[in-house]
């Protein structure tokens, strides 16, 4: 095979072979004696042609697209629920479909898949041939010129021979005559009856380029792949001043690859010892988070460090991430038998830029024979009174900070055996305390206050507000390896569209007139040159008129002594 | 009058310049188009002009290649000077407005201009019509002229209206370094994108005229009575005779692909940038979000692009199609992904 090619490529550099078939018929019709190895090689052929893989690329940005229009499980597990159950009748069935896992799907897979079997089958012949191109001469000098893009002609009073060194010369110099680089890889030739000819050809970086570019593509999937299976990632809340370990139990939400250990955890222990969040005073967005933590290694060793959005803090390859923040009101209930069934923290989560949180305080162990208690609300961190009754939040900062709160009482559910939101009660074994019109309770506390709780059901005090962080950790040993192969694909890409490659070529012949006596010196020398370029190419004709004025200029040559 | 109301007026100053911009352009198109309709009968002694050689260099591609290929000294028939002038001083000016009300727009927020949508438009615009007066820097292309003004000032105009926002500082995510690369180089390749859509959108009209073929010549099955009432604006008609000055269809589908396969190299650095971001700030180089996902089908429709150009069969108009969709696509990805959409990028506006 003196070169491969996938079916369908236009390309003027490569030349078409005689046996090339028309485009379009592939398949020749003679199905009956295909067999099987026939058809496997035919298939293979359809899907490593350009076609093929135009086709894939088309359908890949279509088969994308559903997963910008419908919710993802990966970003918003709730938003899913909440869609299927407001469409009852597509909903399932868009489900079914994978199309709230849309990158995960079937489908999708099937398409990525494909088109890395087109590429990597188009691109493994690619690279060997491009090998041995490198490694080998430019092609003789076509017999007519006249077919290719860019011309040139001119004649010489210098023997054909020291018109196609001078021309190689010229070529092989470049436009910036720098030293050590060789512009083209040149080949002078002699064609037989005086005729002789020099061949150069440049930009093989090109296709070296489309060749990283493509590989570097492969690469990136793999090691996507292999973060996929060895990363973890975990979720936490930290409230100020508490801590948290970094094993899986310790985190709220944990997730990982299937060829992840949990040896693989590093035991440090995080503590957060601040947090301060800056406001803008007039639109109230916010300017800056920044956490104060100490890390302590396993071997003792403590560490006080910063975490800000967008600034991470690593621990031997694992990132932590400041993601969110938010008010957790410390709170103390006592049951109707004035015993504390419930101290501490509860973190609440920020609805709206200013930061009206909402939360449950969940009290189960509650003295025997009494009801469970549940207390749900919000946490306004400055309180601000609109009408009778109606408070709302003025200010993300903690100026003026209320809880606003309703009792709930009977059973939890926390027994069921069904995993449990922390942040949602569930009312269906409660009742709500009513005032005695008929209208919801609402408990108001501000820091250090204390209210009875009613029908005896105790009290509860919020002894002061504490901020908490919700901190993401992940580990991704692939990291670097996705980085690298990102950047070589781009470079790759870059040389690939940038980098001109060209042939060029130009003939000396006698001039017919005197073509029995071509003796050196004596008679003119036809000089004719022609170029091709892969694309577009402007610079192709003012770099072949370069060469040829170089190789007609007789003042660079080593001509006279 | 504060920094930040002065960037507000510059800008308006600046969409007043582009308006004057389109309209020279139109003029000088709508001349093209009078003047070769005028061409074919008789050729006006009192203008000294080379016409000879125009009406016949229309017949292929090939002949009109080398039509395009002199420069600006050898004006074509029926473009007007006069016109041409005003469009490209105006296309200047207006650069330097918009250039000074973005410089203005950083110092009032102090920070990098390029964190919200009317920010970005402004930027966007400013490369777009930097790109055109690159483009245009020999010779005038009137529809060029036309198609990215157009867009230009709408973008403007949308973008005062409808995007404003007063100039402030940022929320902590935003606050890195890549908001000023990711940024910066999405809207680069946006405004590239732009100039490298006009040019194949010209080449489409170009190619059918070259080739005498129109949907709207041959008669329509059952609605043959909208064909009629639209026959005028067949592209083989009259009206569309100023496509015959325009550069050939092969040269400006060289010049589309040359501009978007910068911009598509820009658009990879966009992607990739955005992922190094991504990984800083929300702790995974990529969420599937959807500005991402709108990203990514642009990246990949170009990339179809780029393969159809060397697909045979799919060279020249299709691949020129494909533009128009992978162009669609990155409107699509600024507009109703950030208006309409809810994602991890939905503060960007």
């Amino acid at each position: 095979m003196s070169g491969y090619r996938p079916a369908g490529l236009e390309d003027s550099f490569a030349a078409p072979s005689a046996d090339e078939q028309a485009p379009g018929s592939a398949a020749p019709p003679q199905l009956p004696s295909l067999g099987p190895v026939g058809w496997l090689r035919w298939a293979w052929r359809q899907l490593t042609s350009m076609r093929v893989a135009l086709l894939l690329l088309m359908l890949l940005a279509v088969a994308a697209v559903p997963g910008t229009i419908y919710p993802q499980r990966a970003q918003d597990v709730a938003e899913v629920a909440t869609y299927i159950a407001d469409h009852p009748t597509s909903g399932p069935w868009l489900d079914r479909l994978g199309f709230f896992d849309v990158y995960s799907s079937v489908w999708f897979s099937a398409i990525y898949l494909m088109l890395f079997v087109s590429l990597v089958g188009c691109i493994l012949p690619r690279t060997r041939v491009h090998l041995a191109a490198v490694r080998g001469r430019p092609p003789r000098t076509p017999r007519r010129l006249t077919r290719f893009p860019a011309q040139a002609a001119g004649s010489s009073s210098d023997t054909p021979e020291q018109v196609a060194r001078a021309a190689a010369a010229a070529m092989r110099r470049g436009r910036y005559g720098l030293p050590f680089v060789r512009a083209y890889r040149v080949d002078v030739h002699d064609e037989g009856g005086g005729t002789w000819s020099a061949a150069g050809e440049r930009g093989y970086l090109r296709e070296t380029g489309n060749l990283v570019f493509h590989l570097a593509l492969v690469g990136l999937l793999v090691s996507v792949a292999a973060g996929q299976m060895l990363h973890y990632r975990g979720q936490a809340i930290v409230v100020q001043g508490r801590g948290m370990a970094n094993s899986v139990q310790a985190y709220d939400t944990f997730e990982k690859g299937s060829a992840f250990r949990p040896e693989s955890l590093e035991p440090f222990t995080l503590t957060l010892d601040s947090f301060d969040a800056v406001f803008d005073p007039d639109s109230l967005e916010p300017r800056d988070f920044t956490a104060g933590v100490t890390v302590t290694d396993p071997d003792g060793t403590r560490v006080a460090d910063t975490l800000k959005v967008n600034h991470p803090l690593e621990r031997n390859g694992a990132k932590i991430y400041l993601q969110g923040n938010g008010y957790a009101p410390s709170v103390t209930v006592r049951d109707g038998t004035g015993d504390v069934a419930f101290a501490g923290a509860v973190p609440f989560l920020p609805q709206d830029e200013v930061y009206t949180s909402r939360g449950v305080v969940k009290v189960p162990d509650v003295a025997a024979g009494q009801d469970q208690i549940g207390l749900v609300g919000y946490l306004l961190p400055t309180a601000q009174e609109m009408a009778p009754g109606l408070w709302r939040s003025a200010d993300p900062q903690p100026t003026d900070p209320l809880l606003v709160l309703s009792v709930w009482s009977g059973n939890l559910g926390l027994d069921t055996g069904v995993p449990q939101n922390v942040y949602e009660l569930d009312e269906e074994r409660m009742t709500q305390a009513l005032e005695e019109d008929g209208t919801a309770l609402t408990l108001y506390l501000r820091p250090g206050e204390t209210v009875d709780l009613p029908d005896g059901l105790g009290s509860v005090t919020f002894d002061r507000l504490d901020r908490y962080v919700a901190l993401d950790l992940r580990h991704d040993p692939a990291l670097t390896a996705v980085l690298v192969f990102s950047l070589l694909a781009f470079a790759g890409l870059a040389t690939s569209l940038f980098a001109p490659r060209r042939r060029l070529w130009v003939r000396a012949a006698p001039a017919a007139d005197d073509a029995q006596d071509h003796g050196p010196g004596t008679g003119s020398t036809v000089v004719s040159a022609a170029g091709l370029a892969r694309g577009d190419d402007v610079g192709l004709q003012p770099e072949l008129d370069r060469v040829l004025a170089e190789t007609l200029t007789p003042t660079r040559g080593s001509r006279t002594p | 009058m504060n920094t930040g109301d002065l960037s507000t007026l510059l800008v308006w100053a600046a969409a007043t310049a582009f308006t004057l911009a389109l309209v020279a352009y139109a003029v000088d198109l709508a001349r093209l188009a009078d003047n070769a309709q005028r061409l074919p009968q008789a050729v006006p002694e009192r203008e000294p002009v080379a016409v000879g050689a125009s009406v016949a260099q229309a017949s292929g591609p090939r002949a009109a290649d080398s039509a395009v290929a002199g420069s600006s000294d050898e004006v074509a028939p029926g473009r007007s000077p006069r016109a041409e002038g005003i469009a490209r001083s105006t296309t200047y000016l207006g650069i330097v407005l918009l250039a000074a009300a973005i410089v203005l727009r950083g110092v009032a927020a102090g920070r990098w201009p390029t964190a919200n949508m009317y920010e970005f438009t402004l930027v966007g615009v400013l490369v777009a019509t930097t790109v055109l007066a690159v483009v245009q820097r020999r010779r005038v292309i009137a529809f060029l002229g036309v198609v990215v003004m157009g867009i230009g000032v709408s973008a403007l105009v949308l973008a005062l209206e409808s995007f404003f926002v007063k100039a402030d500082a940022v929320r902590p995510a935003l606050q890195n370094y890549w908001l000023v690369l990711h940024v910066g180089v999405a809207i680069t390749a946006t405004g590239v994108f732009t100039v490298a859509f006009a040019a194949a959108a010209l080449q489409v009209l170009r190619e059918s005229r070259e080739t005498g073929r129109s949907r709207l010549a041959r008669p329509w099955a059952r609605a043959d009575g909208v064909r009629q009432a639209f026959a005028g604006l067949a592209v083989t008609g009259p009206r569309f005779r100023w496509l015959e000055q325009v550069p050939g269809s092969r040269r400006l589908e060289a010049l589309s692909f040359r501009l978007n396969a910068v911009a598509f190299v820009l658009w990879t650095l966009t992607l990739i940038g955005g992922a190094i971001w991504a990984e800083d700030a929300w702790g995974r180089y990529w969420n599937w979000d959807p500005k991402e996902v709108g990203t990514f089908i642009a990246w990949v429709l170009y990339a179809a692009y780029l393969h159809a150009r060397t697909t045979r069969g799919w060279t020249g108009r299709r691949a020129a199609y494909l533009v128009f969709v992978g162009y669609a696509a990155v409107i699509a990805n600024f507009t109703v992904v950030n208006l309409v959409v809810d994602g991890l990028h939905s503060y960007a506006f």
